[in-house]
């Protein structure tokens, strides 16, 4: 099908892992979940996440390894 | 409950997930061009994909909500449904049963029944399958609205219609591999949004260890939890250890199982009807874009299946652990009370000053309809908040009285139209003053309540399993990651919807409609024409429709299916047994299906007559038994034993795990025998590439070792059989 999931997975995680990231910086004392700023940490990972997605989908390969 | 307030970090994260979901189906929409396209995603899909959308479509929210709360209830044997269950299901429908399902060109499950046997077969399994798709389509939005209800504030109505709305437009614009795409967003939608909530858990008990020790006390004296009836002791490793209180025998262990049925029942009838024969997750697996991708689907979802109980029982083991630690202040949730069943309680409470507190005691209990706590009573009765509540009561009454009286002088004093204007005016400000007291009168009395709600159901001997996982998740999440950890929640009922909605449009639309019609209208007819005078006999024979045709169709059962979902789920929300019966009746036509479909592949002899007969005495044997058996505990109704009790079981788990054997055996002998007495309908011609012995078997030289899926599935097998190990 002629469109690739991991352009939307990754946009949407990026997006996400942004605004999660921003948050934590700006509101910290809302973040804090057992002495950890949860949303900063968690935001980072899932921005990572949202460009190795990316990353995958630019590269272009038509399928990533399966199995 | 309070409803929880979100932060717009909350609703941006929703929203950008509700946009991408419809974006998804907007870019698909022109993509769609034949039904194949819309029904069957033109068998295109790669494996990584297919493979995660087949675990997603089983990972509904019911799933996720529902094993944290056998994970808090039972412990770690939960994850037998994985270990036990799933994952040697998958593995035998990736290497023995797919290359049927695939290499015979069936489009649906039913229609390889059609194939395989005949028109009645397929009949009996698409109309069951149809109306099991739209009632759990159905009980899935029910379950999401009443918690946006609930946890949010919204309005129940609103909330379904808006979210099946969602589903339906992009299932609508993009059809199957909108459906599947959306999947597998929102599995790493679930991973991402619970992982952390698993993590600051287990952070919080203190570590797997720390949890494990908890467990040990929660397994010493599970009433403490109101797990278990008081008196109800287990060793120590109950909650912790997979197979040894299981080995033990159903006295042993908390879900009251003996190996036979856990092995038999779950292991064997359970899971492989449900993962080799459910169109539902089989469908996804039908659509990756060739042979040994579509073998690879289910091996690629068993990967993360494994370590899913990581992911969903591990929170209700961590909550147990919690709620035995008093230094935690956490308890497992308590059941929201109606607020009809609270209103009266109130009114009890209110009245509860100027009596004996055994009377009053009795008056709640009854009120609420459980038990309640009587120590928690008492204290609730003897607090500031219930001995102010009669003058907040009487203070709200005044104020409303107040303020009708006010209205009512201004109202005279207008219609008589002899009032001067200063007196006019000085009644308007008495009317604001009324109001101004009135509304200050309420919000007292409305928090006053509020508390009271609270404590009432802190005060409730029962627990709402379901509850278990959103408990953390508010205990947890800061605003972000609740935003994060709710749109995985609503992400998972909606993609519920859309997996069923898909699987239902697929079996109608070619199933049951394009069978139908062909029996009806494409029969070729003798007919008398009359022409020029001459009458002369001729043959009609009307045309298959266009394509189109059906591509139509599958878009108008799209939104049909939407709507009988959401009547499901009015039906759902009306009645309080109406879970149970649909999940009843799923169990009766789901256990026997593999016995026909074991036959049906395994074994040529197996005739149309002996598979339908059987199928049809599998699901009244499983319907008797289950009117003749019982649960300890259970009064004979809805639960069974409503005809005769002949057999009682420790528990409704091994109620259903027998009741899944029996139904098995009983379709399997049956099908057997008659078959043997029946003659054969189909020759070996007809039956290749449908029946294992009469298809040559598939040669996969020429793809790497890793993609063979005999290769890969024994190897999965091996890392289960070591997980069972080490959690023996």
């Amino acid at each position: 099908m002629g469109l690739d999931i991991r352009w939307p997975i990754g946009l949407m995680f990026t997006l996400i892992g942004v605004l999660l990231t921003g948050y934590g910086v700006v509101n910290r004392a809302g973040s804090v979940s057992l002495d950890i700023n949860i949303n900063l940490i968690w935001g980072v990972v899932l921005l990572v996440f949202g460009v190795l997605m990316l990353l995958g989908a630019s590269r272009g390969t038509k399928n990533p390894p399966s199995a | 409950m309070q409803p929880i307030h979100l932060a717009w970090i909350d609703y941006a994260i929703l929203l950008a997930y509700v946009a991408f979901v419809i974006g998804i189906g907007w870019t698909l929409a022109r993509y769609m061009k034949t039904s194949s396209d819309f029904l069957t995603s033109a068998r295109s899909i790669p494996t990584w994909v297919t493979g995660l959308a087949f675990i997603s479509a089983n990972l509904g929210a019911l799933e996720l909500v529902g094993m944290a709360a056998s994970g808090a209830k039972y412990g770690i044997s939960t994850a037998h449904f994985y270990w036990v269950g799933a994952i040697p299901a998958m593995i035998f429908l990736a290497v023995f049963m797919m290359p049927f399902y695939y290499g015979s060109k069936a489009r649906s499950v039913p229609e390889y029944l059609k194939m395989r046997f005949d028109e009645r077969v397929r009949a009996l399994n698409s109309v069951a399958f149809a109306v099991m798709t739209i009632f759990a389509s159905g009980i899935s939005m029910n379950a999401l609205a009443k918690l946006l209800n609930q946890l949010l504030g919204w309005n129940y109505n609103a909330a379904l219609w808006i979210c099946s709305g969602v589903v339906l437009l992009y299932v609508l614009k993009g059809g199957l591999t909108s459906a599947i795409y959306t999947e597998v967003l929102q599995f790493f939608m679930i991973v991402l949004g619970f992982a952390p909530v698993v993590y600051l858990g287990l952070k919080d008990v203190g570590g797997w260890h720390a949890m494990n020790q908890s467990l040990q006390t929660v397994a010493s004296n599970p009433s403490a939890l109101l797990l278990k009836p008081a008196g109800e002791i287990y060793t120590a490793h109950a909650w912790t250890s997979a197979w040894q209180p299981v080995l033990a025998g159903p006295e042993s262990n908390p879900m009251g199982v003996d190996w036979f049925a856990m092995i038999f029942g779950l292991g064997f009838v359970l899971s492989f009807g449900y993962w080799c024969t459910n169109f539902l997750v089989v469908q996804r697996a039908m659509a990756a874009k060739n042979m040994t991708a579509a073998r690879n689907t289910p091996l690629v979802a068993a990967v993360p299946k494994m370590f899913f109980p990581l992911l969903v029982i591990l929170p209700g083991m961590i909550a147990a652990a919690l709620a035995v630690n008093p230094g935690k202040n956490y308890r497992l949730p308590p059941p929201p009370i109606d607020s009809d069943k609270f209103t009266i309680a109130v009114q009890v409470l209110a009245k509860s000053p100027s009596q004996d507190f055994e009377v009053t005691y009795s008056e709640i209990s009854k009120a609420i309809g459980i038990k309640m706590s009587k120590e928690k009573v008492e204290a609730l009765v003897k607090s500031d908040a219930v001995l102010s509540l009669g003058s907040v009561i009487a203070q709200d009454e005044q104020a409303q009285a107040e303020a009708q009286t006010t209205r009512t002088a201004l109202k005279q004093l207008k219609r008589g139209g002899t009032a001067s204007s200063s007196d006019i005016a000085a009644a308007e400000s008495k009317v604001a003053d009324a109001k101004n007291s009135l509304s200050a009168a309420e919000t007292k009395l409305k928090q006053t309540s509020s508390a009271l709600n609270e404590q009432l159901r802190d005060a409730v001997m029962a627990n709402d399993y379901d509850g278990v996982i959103l408990s953390l998740v508010k205990r947890y999440c800061p605003p972000g990651l609740l935003g994060l950890a709710l749109t995985a929640l609503l992400a998972s009922f909606m993609s519920g919807m859309a997996g069923n909605v898909t699987a239902f449009n697929t079996v109608f639309t070619y199933d049951l409609y394009q069978s139908v019609r062909r029996g009806f209208v494409d029969t070729s007819r003798e007919v008398t024409i009359e022409r020029v005078g001459k009458t002369e006999d001729a043959v009609i024979t009307p045309k298959e429709p266009k394509d189109f045709h059906f591509l139509w169709m599958g878009r108008v059962v799209t939104v049909v299916g939407i709507l009988l979902s959401i009547c499901a789920a009015y039906f759902a929300s009306m009645y309080n047994n109406a879970m149970d019966i649909i999940q009843l009746v799923f169990g009766f036509v789901n256990a026997p299906l593999f016995a026909t479909f074991l036959l049906g592949m395994f074994w040529k002899r197996t005739t149309a007559t002996g598979a339908f007969v059987g199928l049809f005495g599998g699901i009244t044997g499983s319907a008797i038994f289950h009117a003749l058996t019982i649960t300890e505990g259970n009064i004979p109704g809805v639960k069974g034993g409503y005809m005769h009790v002949l057999k009682e079981f420790p528990s409704e788990m091994a109620q259903n795990f027998w009741l899944a054997s029996f139904a098995f055996t009983a379709c399997f002998v049956l099908t057997l025998v008659i078959s043997l007495v029946t003659k054969r309908t189909k020759t070996d011609a007809e039956l290749k590439g449908l029946v294992y012995s009469l298809t040559p078997k598939i040669v996969d030289h020429n793809i790497p070792i890793y993609q063979k899926p005999a290769v890969v599935g024994v190897v999965l097998l091996i890392v289960c059989v070591i997980l069972n190990f080490i959690f023996w």
